[in-house]
């Protein structure tokens, strides 16, 4: 019993701490508590502990545990209570490689959504790996959201960091740290997306890209030495995963995705993905590319860069009602969203539009007249979207289906880490008094900005 | 009767429940620097964020055109109970042995000036330091306070807190914000605070904190600065405060002050 907790069964013996499933008369949920050893004499116990005392009380939302208490080291027993989450973690799975690719684009995707939460609460975790990365349980059985645990080794943005001062060699999981973690920086959000491809990599082939190095030389070797194509290991990848994974693998993480969230909506939007040389490499770099490499490299990595946020490269969904759509509201949204790229080239767009439930007979929402409907609104969209004159690849086309066009809209931005929503307001008031504001219901409900564009009337 | 008294006392039982619970805030306040503008802007801001305590950590004048003005404000703080430290623009109103640059001499000249005898009587009853729970609050480097030795490197920091038994040191004199921790391997560290973000001064690290300028920011950031402490939590935060930067500035070029006093104001260096 300390401080009102009752110590349950021993749930893990860590390498830094023990871990006991724990009860409270005040807390209803599975707790567990965490006590750090303090036996030993290597102070990276101590350090990382008092880290993650540090952030994880300053975390929020479904992607972490919850923070339940604390004690730190001015008690003789210092410890750190939160949120148990049921079920085993990813490292379970790893019997089990490789796994079918759709579950590996399936679990990218929201590991890929963690992560962008815990980014924009400006923590980088930098020890993702499976033993770290857990899934909340939904009514249904199904996986739901991932959760990350153990921040013992993250960097928060506005504190202090307790790890780089500390200690002048990496700490880390040698498989998955990003080279310039091996390189000593720590605070580039993107090495959690260089953890993630070798994640990806190990899901869907079996083997690590990079090994098993035992020692820190060994570990940076990944700054010159590219890994095996994973199509070349698995020949049914299909070539946009083997131009996400060796995109996340990139040694310079300015070549990376610029955000986790945009990660997340390329393995949950395959054919938005544009394939580059990545996509169609089928082996590994010549010696002589590698000892070009190897002898001039590239110094950023040793200085550090500017972490990209989502503030440069925002996903930005732009919902076009093309029923009740007048020319003059579709050029007004049409200036909104071309306004927003000339800002944020990083940005990407995704065109929304709501196929109503019952705009499509019967129950099947593939049957002819619902396909049909389908194409047709991508084509209207497309259509909308054409004077924008962007790339493939940073701009894709939705055809979303529910029986509300809020409801949908906001699911979307929910689950694709959306940044910006711009939409146009209803402009018949008759019809807004009788069927409610959908823009004021994103508005007032939607997890980020959101922007609503109105075509200035013309007096009659 | 009955039907009176059961209104009442739920009231009386809230006000007592917050009278037991009313938590402590620590306003720190250093570098006023005869900057009204910039005063009245942290001491509002202060108030409004729930300030319960106020500590002023010495150079009250110097530098900006309303030295008695900002004396005055802090006299009326002590005698609700503020802690006041003096500083070296504060003594070289009555002392001149401590050594200046030119500006700042001739600032001084002009203040001296300005004050009655009472103000200068007043900044020499002032104490170096003040300890106050785990907490020294001194204006600079406290293994020397009359010596006024910028904090500004890990070594310097490690002099200062080591010279003390004090957890946590809180001085100014830098006019840029530092937070300096020593480790329980022995290890000093140095950190820039960002703006409004609570950082722990978690135990049983010592730390030693520069608090910023209210009346003449030298980060590149021209808005008032100011320090928060949350005693119970162990979290300090550094809040930038925007003021009337101009009417500040212009007050001191009206008073004949080295032009060059107005302009950094601006710029904040």
């Amino acid at each position: 019993m300390i401080d009102g907790f009752t110590l349950g069964a021993p749930l893990r013996e860590g390498g830094m701490a023990s871990i006991f499933e724990v009860t409270h008369p005040d807390h209803s949920m599975p707790l567990l508590m965490k006590l750090p050893h303090l036996d030993g004499l290597d102070p990276a116990h101590i350090v990382s502990f008092e880290m993650e005392q540090m952030i994880l009380p300053r975390l929020t939302g479904p992607h972490v545990p919850e923070f339940v208490a604390a004690k730190g080291f001015e008690a003789p027993n210092p410890y750190l209570v939160m949120e148990r989450i049921p079920g085993a973690s990813l490292l379970t799975r790893l019997r089990e490689l490789p796994l079918p690719l759709d579950e590996v684009a399936a679990i990218g995707a929201k590991v890929a959504l963690a992560l962008a939460s815990l980014h924009r609460q400006r923590v980088s975790h930098l020890d993702v790996k499976p033993a770290n990365i857990l899934f909340r349980r939904t009514p249904d059985g199904l996986r739901g959201d991932a959760v990350l645990v153990d921040f013992g080794l993250s960097h928060h943005g506005k504190l202090p960091d307790l790890i780089e001062e500390e200690f002048r060699i990496p700490y880390g999981t040698a498989p998955y740290m990003a080279p310039e973690q091996a390189m000593g920086q720590r605070s580039e959000p993107r090495s959690d997306l260089f953890a993630l491809g070798v994640l990806l990599y190990q899901l869907a082939t079996g083997f690590l890209p990079f090994g098993e190095p035992l020692h820190l030389r060994a570990v940076r070797h990944r700054l010159w030495r590219d890994p095996v194509p994973p199509r070349r290991l698995r020949p049914e990848i299909r070539p946009w995963m083997q131009e996400v994974i060796l995109r996340c693998l990139e040694v310079d993480p300015a070549r990376r995705h610029p955000t986790a969230a945009q990660l997340a909506f390329d393995l949950r939007n395959p054919e938005a993905v544009r394939l580059g040389p990545r996509a169609a490499r089928t082996r590994r770099d010549s010696w002589l590319k590698l000892l070009e490499r190897r002898f001039n490299r590239d110094r950023s990595l040793r200085t550090g860069r500017p972490a990209v946020t989502s503030h440069a490269a925002p996903i930005v969904a732009v919902a076009v009602d093309l029923r009740e759509q007048t020319a003059p509201l579709a050029e007004a949204l049409r200036t909104s969203v071309g306004n927003v790229l000339r800002t944020l080239p990083g940005a990407r767009v995704a065109c929304l539009n709501v196929l109503l439930d019952g705009y499509i007979r019967g129950d099947a929402p593939h049957d002819s007249a619902g396909r049909s409907a389908r194409v047709q609104r991508l084509a209207e969209l497309r259509h909308w979207a054409a004077p924008l004159g962007l790339e493939e690849g940073q701009i894709t086309f939705h055809v979303l289906e529910g029986s509300s066009a809020a409801e949908a809209l906001l699911e979307y931005a929910e689950a694709n880490g959306v940044d910006h929503v711009v939409m146009g307001a209803r402009a018949n008031s008759m019809l807004r008094t009788m069927l409610g504001s959908v823009s004021g219901e994103v508005a007032a409900r939607a997890p980020c900005s959101v922007t609503v564009v109105r075509a200035r009337e013309m007096p009659a | 009767m009955g039907r009176a008294r059961a209104s009442v006392m739920p009231v009386l039982a809230s006000a007592r429940h917050r009278y037991q619970h009313i938590p402590v805030m620590i306003a720190i306040l250093s570098d006023i620097h005869g900057n009204r503008e910039a005063l009245s802007a942290c001491l509002a801001h202060a108030d409004r964020a729930g300030a319960t305590r106020y500590v002023f950590l010495g150079d009250y004048v110097g530098y900006g055109a309303d030295p008695a003005w900002c004396l005055r404000t802090v006299m009326d703080r002590i005698a609700h109970g503020a802690v006041a430290i003096r500083g070296n623009h504060d003594q070289a109103i009555f002392s001149r042995n401590h050594r200046m640059n030119g500006r700042a001499a001739a600032a001084i000249e002009w203040t001296r000036a300005q004050l009655s005898p009472d103000a200068a009587t007043f900044l020499k009853s002032l104490p170096l330091e003040h300890a106050e729970e785990d907490r020294l609050y001194v204006h600079a480097d406290a293994s020397d306070p009359e010596a006024w030795r910028y904090v500004t490197s890990p070594e310097e920091a490690r002099r200062s807190l080591e010279a003390t038994p004090a957890r946590v040191t809180l001085c100014g004199h830098v006019h840029v914000p530092w937070l300096f921790g020593l480790t329980a391997t022995d290890k000093c560290t140095a950190f820039r605070p960002a703006h409004d973000a609570p950082v722990p001064l978690s135990r049983p690290r010592r730390w030693l904190a520069v608090m910023g300028s209210v009346g003449q920011p030298r980060d590149g950031d021209p808005s008032a600065c100011y320090g928060l402490l949350d005693p119970d939590a162990a979290e300090l935060r550094w809040i930038r405060v925007p003021y009337d930067v101009d009417a500040a500035a212009e007050k001191i070029r009206r008073a004949g002050l080295p032009e060059s006093l107005a302009d950094r104001l601006l710029v904040g260096r």
